[in-house]
This record gives C-alpha cells, sequence and structure tokens, in this order.
C-alpha cells in the first residue's frame, strides 16, 4: 500500500501512545515549506545566476515587507473565519496622507507613524464593531471599506505625490547590513547583501503574531471561534470580542504595512497596493489558512508570500516578460495550491482525523 | 385597519429595506434637485428620436448589472458562496465576441455566431469554478479567486494585446437604440431577460431546488436533487449572464478594453445581492431584491456625478451610504429600534415577533 508510507510521515511518535497524526495546520505548513523550497532549489540549479544571489533571495523580504505585514493581519482574521479586503485601499490610504502630512503640514515622522496606525485602527475597529456586534457579513463591510479607502485617498490628493522630508529620506535610505553573506562584484569585491528596515518590522511581527497564536489565550480563542463559533460561544469564549479584536488587529497591522510601504517607495499613490488584498489572501491560502477558519498558521503565511514571488521570479527567468504571464501562472499556482489542499482534506476528513 | 397590516406586513418582508433605500435615493434627489427627473426626447447622431435624461441613464446604465446580479444570487443561494470572478469573465466573453465579430463582415447571423461562441467560452469557465466547488468543495470566493486573477490576462490574450473597436450599425442596435422605438435596447433586452427568468422560476422547480441546496444540501440530497448538477447549473447560468453583459458593454462603447470592461463590478453585484435583502450565506432568496438592489446602486452613481463628484471620489460615498444601508438593513439594530420603540410607546414587548 502506498498509502501506508504516506500515513506514516504525517504522524509521529509522543512517548509511548499510539501514534497520534498531526494537525490540519502542521501539515499545510509542511507542505507549504517543501513547495517552496522545491521551487527555489528548482530555480538555482535551471537558472543559477540571480537565485544564487543572497541579495536577490533578501530582495524578495525587501519588495514585500508590507504584504507580509497585511498578510499576517488578514491571517488573523481568516483562522477566526473572517474576511478582511479593506487593507488594500487601506494601504493606498495611508501612504497618500502620510507623504501629504509629511509635505503640506511639514509633520514629524513620529507624527506621521502615529497618523498611519491611527487610520488603520480606525478602521479596523469600525470594521469590527460592523462585524462583530452589528452581525454584518464582513465582505460588505469590508467591501465598503475599500471603496472608502480607495475614494478618500483620490479625495485626500488625485496625483500622486512624493516625499522630499529629509529625516524621511535618511530612514528610506537606511539599510542593515547582514553579517556574514553577500555576492562578490564584477571587479572581486564582496557586496554585503542588505535588508530595509520594513523587513525587520515585517519579521518581528510575524514573531508576534506567531508567540500570540500559538501561546496565548487569545490566540487559541481565535481557532476555537473559526473551528466553529457556535461550540467556542459554550465553552465560555467570548466570540464577539475575539471577532472585533481580529479586525482591529488587521486594521492595525494594514496601517504598519501602509508605512512599511511608504517606507519602501516614499511616494503616495491612489494605484499604490493595487490588489494587494487579493495577494495577501492568496498568500494565506497558499500558506495553508484555510477561509472557513479554524486552520492556519503565520509562518506558513510568511511561506505563501515567498512561493508567489519566487513563482514570479521564475517566470520572469523562464523568458515570460509580458507582464500577464504573471497573472495566468499566478492563478495555475493558485488553483494547485488550492485543489491540493481540497484533496488532503477530504482524505483527512474520509479518514476522521483532524 | 386593514391599511395598517398591510404595512405590517411590509416592514417584515424581504423587500422592505431596498424599497427603503430606493425611496430614500429618490427623496434624496426630489429634495436636492427636481429637474433629476426629467425626461427630453432628443434627435441622437443616427437620427433616430429618442428618451433622454438621468432616470433613463439610470435604467440603461445598471443594464449590466442587473443581468449579473440576478446571476450572482442563483450562485449565492445554491453555493453559500460569491464568484469574485464576474468582471473577468465578462472581459473574456467579451474578448471572445469581438475577436469573432473581427474574423469576419458583420452580419446578423455573424452576431448570434459570436454570441454564441462567447456563450460556449463563458460556460466553460463558469464550469471551471463550478467543478471547483462543486466537485472539491471549495468555497466560491477562493475557488473564482483563480479566474478573478487570470481571467482580464486570458482575454488580453485572446485578443493579442490589443485594444480592438467593432463599429456597425447593427451593433449600435444592440448597444444603444433599435431605429424607431425611443427606449434603450440594454433596457428592452433586460425586460426580455427578466421575464424569461421570472417563468422559468414559476413554471419549473429551478427555484425551490436551487434554494433546497443552499438551505440544506444533506436534506436535498435525501430529497433526490443533485446539489453537484444544481450548483454547476448556477454557474452555468451565471455563464450566460455574463456574455449578455458583456456583449452589451462591448456594443455600447464600441470596443473592447480587457483592463476596464465591466471593471470592479464583481463587488457592485454582491452588493446588489446584500442590499437586496438576501444572505450572502445561501439559502433563500428573491430576485426582486437583488433587481431594485442593481438599480439602487446605479442611481447612487448617478446621482454623484450628477452632484460634481469625481468619478474616482464616488467609490467613498458609495461606502458610507452602503454601511448605512446594511446597518439600518441589520437584525441587531431593528431589534434595538423595536425595543426602543416599545419603551417610547408604552407597548407590550412581543418575544415572538423578533426572534
Amino acid at each position: 500500500m502506498p498509502f501506508r508510507k504516506l500515513k506514516n510521515l504525517f504522524s509521529r511518535d509522543i512517548g509511548n501512545k499510539p501514534k497520534e497524526p498531526i494537525s490540519s495546520t502542521a501539515l499545510l505548513l509542511t507542505i507549504t515549506i517543501c513547495a517552496f523550497s522545491a521551487m527555489y532549489i528548482f530555480a538555482m540549479i535551471v537558472w543559477g545566476g540571480g537565485f544564487l544571489n543572497p541579495q536577490q533571495f533578501l530582495d524578495i523580504f525587501n519588495n514585500n515587507a508590507y504584504l507580509i505585514v497585511i498578510s499576517c493581519g488578514l491571517t488573523i482574521v481568516m483562522i477566526a473565519a473572517g474576511i478582511d479586503i479593506s487593507v488594500g485601499g487601506v494601504v493606498a490610504l495611508i501612504t497618500m496622507t502620510c507623504v501629504i502630512f509629511l509635505e503640506d503640514y511639514s509633520g514629524s515622522i513620529a507624527g506621521s507613524i502615529f497618523l498611519a496606525l491611527g487610520i488603520g485602527l480606525t478602521i479596523g475597529l469600525v470594521q469590527g464593531f460592523l462585524v462583530a456586534y452589528l452581525k454584518i457579513q464582513p465582505f460588505i463591510v469590508t467591501l465598503a471599506g475599500m471603496f472608502f479607502a480607495k475614494g478618500l485617498t483620490t479625495i485626500v490628493s488625485s496625483v500622486p505625490r512624493t516625499v522630499t522630508n529629509n529625516t524621511f529620506l535618511e530612514l528610506k535610505q537606511f539599510r542593515v547590513v547582514v553579517p556574514g553573506i553577500g555576492s562578490y562584484g564584477k571587479s572581486g569585491n564582496f557586496i554585503p547583501a542588505r535588508i530595509e528596515p520594513g523587513v525587520i518590522i515585517a519579521l518581528i511581527i510575524v514573531l508576534a503574531v506567531w508567540v500570540m497564536l500559538k501561546w496565548t489565550r487569545f490566540g487559541r480563542n481565535l481557532y476555537a471561534v473559526g473551528g466553529s463559533d457556535q461550540s467556542a460561544l459554550m465553552l465560555g469564549i467570548n466570540v464577539k470580542r475575539t471577532q472585533f479584536l481580529s479586525y482591529v488587529i488587521c486594521g492595525l497591522f494594514a496601517g504598519i504595512g501602509g508605512y512599511v510601504y511608504l517606507l519602501h517607495t516614499g511616494a503616495g499613490n491612489s494605484a499604490n497596493a493595487y490588489q494587494a488584498e487579493i495577494q495577501a489572501i492568496a498568500s494565506s491560502i497558499i500558506g495553508g489558512t484555510l477561509l472557513t477558519g479554524g486552520v492556519g498558521s503565520v509562518i506558513g503565511t510568511l511561506f505563501g508570500v515567498m512561493s508567489l514571488k519566487t513563482f514570479s521570479n521564475i517566470v520572469i527567468a523562464s523568458g515570460l516578460r509580458e507582464p500577464y504571464w504573471q497573472s495566468i501562472t499566478t492563478g495555475l499556482m493558485l488553483c494547485f495550491f488550492i485543489l491540493l489542499q481540497s484533496v488532503i482534506i477530504a482524505y483527512r476528513k474520509k479518514k476522521g482525523v483532524g | 385597519m386593514l391599511k395598517s397590516l398591510n404595512i405590517r406586513k411590509l416592514s417584515h418582508s424581504q423587500l422592505a429595506i431596498p424599497l427603503f433605500a430606493l425611496f430614500l435615493v429618490i427623496a434624496f434627489n426630489v429634495f436636492r434637485d427636481i429637474s433629476f427627473f426629467s425626461i427630453n426626447v432628443i434627435t441622437n447622431n443616427y437620427g433616430n428620436t429618442v428618451l433622454s435624461g438621468n432616470l433613463i441613464s439610470i435604467i440603461n446604465g445598471a443594464s449590466e448589472l442587473v443581468l449579473l446580479a440576478i446571476a450572482m444570487t442563483l450562485v449565492t443561494s445554491a453555493t453559500k458562496g460569491q464568484d469574485i470572478s464576474v468582471g473577468a469573465a465578462a472581459a473574456i466573453a467579451g474578448s471572445v465576441f469581438v475577436r469573432v465579430l473581427r474574423g469576419n463582415e458583420i452580419t446578423m447571423p455573424v452576431i448570434f455566431l459570436a454570441l454564441a461562441t462567447a456563450c460556449i467560452v463563458a460556460i466553460l469557465f463558469g464550469l471551471f469554478n463550478g467543478t471547483l466547488v462543486a466537485f472539491f468543495d471549495i468555497q466560491p470566493m477562493i475557488a473564482s479567486l483563480i479566474l478573478f486573477t487570470a481571467g482580464r490576462p486570458i482575454a488580453y490574450w485572446i485578443n493579442g494585446g490589443a485594444t480592438p473597436n467593432v463599429d456597425s450599425p447593427l451593433l449600435s442596435y444592440i448597444g444603444s437604440f433599435i431605429p424607431g422605438i425611443p427606449i434603450p435596447s440594454p433596457i428592452l433586452i433586460i425586460i426580455v431577460f427578466g421575464i424569461l427568468v421570472t417563468l422559468a422560476l414559476r413554471f419549473t422547480n429551478l427555484g425551490l431546488y436551487i434554494q433546497s441546496v443552499g438551505i440544506n444540501e444533506r436534506a436535498a440530497r435525501l430529497n433526490g436533487i443533485n446539489p453537484v448538477l444544481m450548483k454547476l447549473l448556477a454557474f452555468m447560468i451565471l455563464g450566460v449572464c455574463v456574455t449578455i453583459a458583456g456583449a452589451i458593454n462591448v456594443c455600447r462603447i464600441g470596443l473592447i478594453n480587457h483592463e476596464t470592461i465591466l471593471i470592479d463590478i464583481e463587488m457592485d453585484a454582491i452588493l446588489a445581492v446584500a442590499i437586496g435583502g438576501n444572505a450572502l450565506s445561501g439559502g433563500k432568496f428573491k430576485l426582486a431584491g437583488s433587481i431594485i438592489g442593481a438599480y439602487i446602486i446605479q442611481a447612487l452613481t448617478i446621482t454623484l456625478y450628477a452632484m460634481k463628484v469625481s468619478s474616482t471620489a464616488v467609490k467613498a460615498y458609495k461606502a458610507v451610504v452602503i454601511i448605512a444601508i446594511v446597518v439600518i438593513g441589520s437584525p441587531v439594530v431593528q431589534q434595538h429600534a423595536v425595543q426602543l420603540r416599545n419603551r417610547l410607546f408604552k407597548k407590550p414587548i412581543k418575544l415572538t415577533e423578533n426572534n
């Protein structure tokens, strides 16, 4: 039986107890990490060159730090069986308002950070209240949130703006040197690999969310509420407050993500973070978070973002440079992961596991 | 006595909220500027005598949205989820339509051939979504995310990356006016389509079966209804509606732009379903609600345009109005309102009414 081997792979020994199958969350996480590693190693062998350069690997983080941050927020909401499609619009709104604040009102850096967090938090609070306490469908609430944020962005300024504030530009150009890794330039000199400050923020958030989901009561409540809100209610969990807080955190992360985006590009534009919400949802799904709720991990989401972006790099490296190929192949990749998850979950359900 | 009873009945019906919202939009316009409703008879560029005015442009402009709202209602009901790829699918259908038209001389049979081809392609894409939903048990929103990402690029690829135009008086009959008839043709198409759908729902079990699959899939299966077939059927109907919407839009504008054709319409269609008082979690539905919802959204847009709001900023105002409508319609808010009314007017609280 080929399945027997597969089954052994998916189970582990715990002391003398009978073999206990691993949870859906852990299984989907393992698959995502394996898929990403396989994809990257394949790219390194076939195309070499850029994929062997550590800086190019780190650039995935540099260019998508904001996506990692907002995907973390989305993972939290999705684990609690909600959805937030306003994050992309909120990112655009924050970049625009912060640029206007820094330029036209000669605001300080600290002020702009507070502004970004404040906008994100406010939108999160309103959406959370409407979804959790007034029981309006999350899709409608956050869809309106997206419309509101995108519309407001063009009301704030209909033309793209760039930051010229010196302190901000210094912060934008600041790079953290990663010790030990780097590449050799054409003249043989060693160029150390660098990351942007946004990446450090993103990684801290991933770590914090991971700890929260795994070790805190609120984190466990999220899984319980997402799995079945009726059961959670009977266990004495405050379902409404858990849902409310998940949207507040997602809004806050959208605020942080917006500022990270601004740090990366230094420009405010209503077209910023276009379709970021779809990419964030796709990253979470690839990372093993189910939209039905109750299953998911933030480490998977991190690998989801990396897989999505590595795949685009592979598509470009393989010579399909027209932008439409990227969308088509992203769709195919999504299709593959969605089908894979569906088949695995159906198989496990049939076997009566997890 | 009888009158109050009727009002009471209406206020508990599903259509109360959409009708109230439509009334609000109209009332707002009456107070703002009564000339908003004026309908003029003018002669257009082709020399036809036609009706024009804001009211006509609302009903005309909402045609595509009404079609998609009807289909979205059926999909929502059967699958407990929404298809977010309708805009992308319309771009594909429109591209196929234009591609066939440009390959031949445009005559009436060719237009029908083009429509049929586009329809088959759109149904195939609908079946792709339907298969993922019905066989693999994937939530519709996730399943259609694939086509949402890849759809418009596929449309781009169909016409070789160009935005070709099609020009023929025959097409303008579909997109704007038929000579001698002062009403825009898309309105006529919607009326015919609406009658067909109403007849189909009244004289067949389609509506009942779709609803029963959405309410309880197991129970439906035990009663001999095939849930997989019903879900696939809903997605096929969506394919047909998407084709007609795409074709109307192509004929209206005279060209296909894969990036902008019916952009964001999936969001508007889902909103129309929700404003119409239908649960996005599936089950029972009222098509009339969704249709009124579509007209509310279009009326709102045209009103905002009439108030000189820029087309990009319209979204923000729309969002505020939509939130206001769904907050008023929220069961929690209504329950509080009833309690407040009872407290104010000292009526005995009836527990059975709202629980």
